[in-house]
């Protein structure tokens, strides 16, 4: 069992956790993952990793609820223990073994999404601890869903965007690159983390602008090891397993709309479960299965 | 009776199991139990121990059958096998110690095989526990995976007296015992848990939710946390793909995906909170046990099921009880068969698949007829499902991530047959990680060997 030490809601259905998990918080890196399970009849779920105290033994992880894993795992509180928690998985970013004065050369920005800010925190206060400048342009699609914005402004130089203009820029992460190109801003590496859709949109504009874009892909997951082929999506015309290959991919090379298709997968089911999740005993009809 | 004729098993009628995960064989009673058992003609040279892996003594727990002593029985087979009820419930008993057995020659050979699960399943209904070590030894080992190569090893350096620390990677010990075999031939709750508590029971310590590797590389778990030797039982559990047209198509599936989805997730349960797809009609590629799993499973959640094999009947590499217990099931066979392309339809899910039809060529240097497409025979197969169950290879995580650890190109970690030791001092592996996907108790005859010569390697060190 893997103890909650803290727990809070950073925003509507979007919630910070603090576990304990000794192994995972002395081997991972930044752009690695968990997969955790809420309690034994649970499915597993892979969650990015937000922060990590390796002296404490702890991982951060931020989570939106959006299914009935998730939901479940939101009513979580300090004290409750998660069935478990397995990792790091996937590969650490590429970032974390280049040569660090190369890096300090380049003009990097990473484009946040949603719920994919959370991942994108372990990168850039990684790079600050190293010495390495960049640029964060965090996307949401209003002034209330805009998180961990005070410990970004730490690590990094922060652009914030919302879709309605209530907070920061107005607009797309795509219009705010745009901007920030034309401004001077002439980057040459782009790390984009976020939904498929935002991240499919930021990879055209890359293209057209040259510059080269890391994506970290999520598709559905079952073991996160490697043996069962599900987070499977096509890179450059290979097939390629996001569990283990990844989950950071050439962005120009992602076929992103046979990687969106395939979230559909479960869809209706999903639903299902997370209606009977929210009713619970007063559940009776509506999910379309009674 | 004339002893030709072996004591038949009972079993779920073909139509009622079709439709439920409960265990199909239903396994013999004392009094069909000790009428089997009174078939062994005690042989002094008995034939069918050379053809088990582990060189159970077959006539020694059968005797004690015969006459009644369930724990003697238990205790002479414990000696040499750590997981009896899976072993007499999966082992492919025709081509081992049954196929061996002399009264095989006129009329069928002794139920080896079910009576070894009598013993166990009776032995655990009278919480009846394997032997500890007595004297303990100061030395720790860690055992890779909790597969039947893993628990093996560790249930025999338990018994040695060492301090052994299995690290698994799932949330639950077991491997191929847990995700893959279903529910229906290999009960969780009731056979696999209560093996793996007997293992524990020896005073072997399990932590679950570590991937080698990942969470902690062998390098680490030497240098750093005091383990003096590892034994390596990763299995073999990477998925291979056909790489033909559309396999990335919505409702294709590796079977390992499929399998771990109903068996360690119980996504067939109601309580369940992972899904799995509820195909109507499902094609399942491939000819194996696994593939035989496959198919059974998506004929209980509710699908018309064919099995598309590219060899024949007598090719099928799958035992032929599963075969005939699909048959009886209704699984229908399309054999000499292959596919070519599968089809999506507009929204991205399986809508068909094309096959082609295959004939069978010359011998090749194997002895084994290769088949031979037959030009212009492409035909179509309706379907919203696709199984794929090509077979699988070893994971290279834990071979790219130990310095010094040869892998062959097959990427199987090259090990000595008969002490598991491999090119790294310290460092010994067995069952499917070395031999490629075979089976549970090849894999278990793996993790004795290495046990012994790890305990050779420590004594000597």
């Amino acid at each position: 069992m893997f103890k909650i030490l803290e727990a809070k809601e950073l925003t509507t259905n979007i919630f910070q956790m603090i576990v304990e998990a000794p192994r995972v918080a002395s081997a991972c890196l930044p752009g690695q993952f968990l997969i955790i399970r809420v309690d034994k009849d649970g499915e597993r779920i892979p969650l990015t990793i937000c922060d990590y105290d390796r002296e404490k033994g702890t991982v951060e992880i931020v989570v939106q609820a959006i299914g009935a894993e998730t939901f479940k795992l939101s009513k979580l509180k300090a004290g409750d223990c998660l069935a478990d928690v397995v990792g790091p998985l996937g590969n650490a970013s590429d970032l974390c073994f280049e040569d660090i004065e190369e890096l300090k050369k380049k003009k990097i920005v990473f484009i946040a999404g949603g719920v994919g800010t959370a991942p994108v925190y372990p990168q850039a206060k990684w790079l600050k601890e190293h010495g390495v400048d960049c640029d964060v342009i965090i996307g949401a699609k209003n002034k209330d869903l805009v998180i961990l914005e005070d410990r970004f402004k730490e690590v990094c130089n922060l652009h914030i965007t919302t879709d309605d203009g209530s907070y920061g820029r107005s607009g797309m992460v795509t219009v705010a690159l745009q901007d920030l190109w034309n401004e001077g801003n002439k980057y040459d590496h782009c790390v984009a983390i976020g939904p498929m859709i935002m991240m499919k949109f930021v990879c055209k504009l890359t293209k057209e602008l040259g510059i080269p874009t890391v994506v970290s892909m999520n598709p559905i997951m079952v073991d996160g090891t490697g043996m069962c082929g599900a987070c499977r999506l096509t890179v450059d015309g290979q097939v390629k397993f996001a569990c283990v290959d990844g989950p950071e991919f050439d962005g120009h090379k992602v076929d992103f709309d046979q990687a969106m298709n395939r979230m559909k997968l479960y869809k209706t089911e999903e639903g299902r479960l997370m209606l009977k999740a929210q009713e619970g005993d007063t559940h009776h009809g509506g999910c379309g299965n009674c | 009776m004339d002893g030709f004729v072996r004591v038949p098993v009972r079993e779920q009628d073909a139509k009622v199991r079709a439709t439920n995960f409960k265990e199909v064989c239903l396994g013999y009673n004392k009094e069909e139990a000790e009428k089997e058992a009174a078939r062994c003609l005690n042989c002094p040279n008995p034939k069918c121990v050379a053809g088990c892996p582990v060189s159970i003594d077959i006539p020694g727990f059968i005797q004690q059958v015969k006459e009644g002593n369930v724990e003697a029985a238990y205790q002479v087979i414990s000696k040499s096998s750590a997981l009896p009820a899976v072993c007499g419930r999966v082992c492919p008993q025709e081509s081992q110690c049954e196929g061996k057995c002399v009264r095989g020659i006129k009329g069928d050979p002794v139920s080896i095989g079910k009576l070894e699960r009598y013993v166990a399943d009776s032995a655990r209904e009278l919480g009846i526990k394997p032997e500890g070590a007595k004297e303990k030894k100061d030395k720790k080992v860690a055992v890779i995976g909790s597969g039947p190569s893993g628990l093996t090893c560790a249930g025999d350096l338990a018994k040695m007296g060492y301090d052994v620390t299995i690290f698994e990677a799932l949330h639950e010990a077991g491997g191929v015992l847990v995700y893959g075999i279903p529910e229906f031939r290999l009960p969780k709750e009731d056979v696999v848990k209560k093996e793996i508590e007997n293992v524990k029971a020896l005073g072997v310590k399990l932590e679950t939710d570590v991937v080698i590797g990942k969470s902690v590389t062998i390098d680490e778990l030497m240098e750093k946390e005091g383990f003096e030797a590892v034994f390596i039982g990763s299995g073999a559990g990477l998925p291979r793909f056909m790489n033909i047209p559309g396999e990335q198509a919505m409702g294709v599936f590796s079977a390992n995906e499929y399998l771990t989805r109903s068996n360690l997730m119980k996504a067939f349960d109601e309580n369940s909170t992972t899904p799995i797809m509820k195909a109507k009609k499902c094609v399942v590629v491939g000819g194996g046990n696994v593939a035989m799993d496959a198919a059974r499973t998506a004929l209980r959640l509710g699908a018309e099921v064919h099995v598309v094999y590219r060899r024949g009947e007598e090719e099928l590499p799958a035992r032929k009880e599963e075969v005939h217990h699909a048959k009886e099931e209704g699984i229908i066979f399309d054999l000499l068969t292959n596919p070519v392309e599968i089809h999506e339809d507009e929204n991205g899910w399986v809508k068909s698949i094309t096959c082609i039809r295959m004939e069978l060529g010359e011998p090749d240097e194997s002895g084994r007829r290769s088949p031979v497409e037959i030009p212009g025979s492409e035909f179509e197969i309706e379907c919203d499902a696709v199984i794929m169950s090509l077979g699988t290879s070893p994971n290279p995580l834990i071979s790219s991530t130990t310095k010094g650890l040869e892998v062959n190109r097959r990427k199987c970690i090259v090990a000595e047959e008969a002490n598991g030791q491999t090119s790294k001092p310290g460092v010994f592996a067995g069952g499917d990680a070395v031999t490629g996907a075979a089976t549970v108790i090849l894999a278990m005859g793996a993790g004795r060997a290495a046990a012994k010569g790890i305990d050779e390697y420590l004594s000597n060190k």
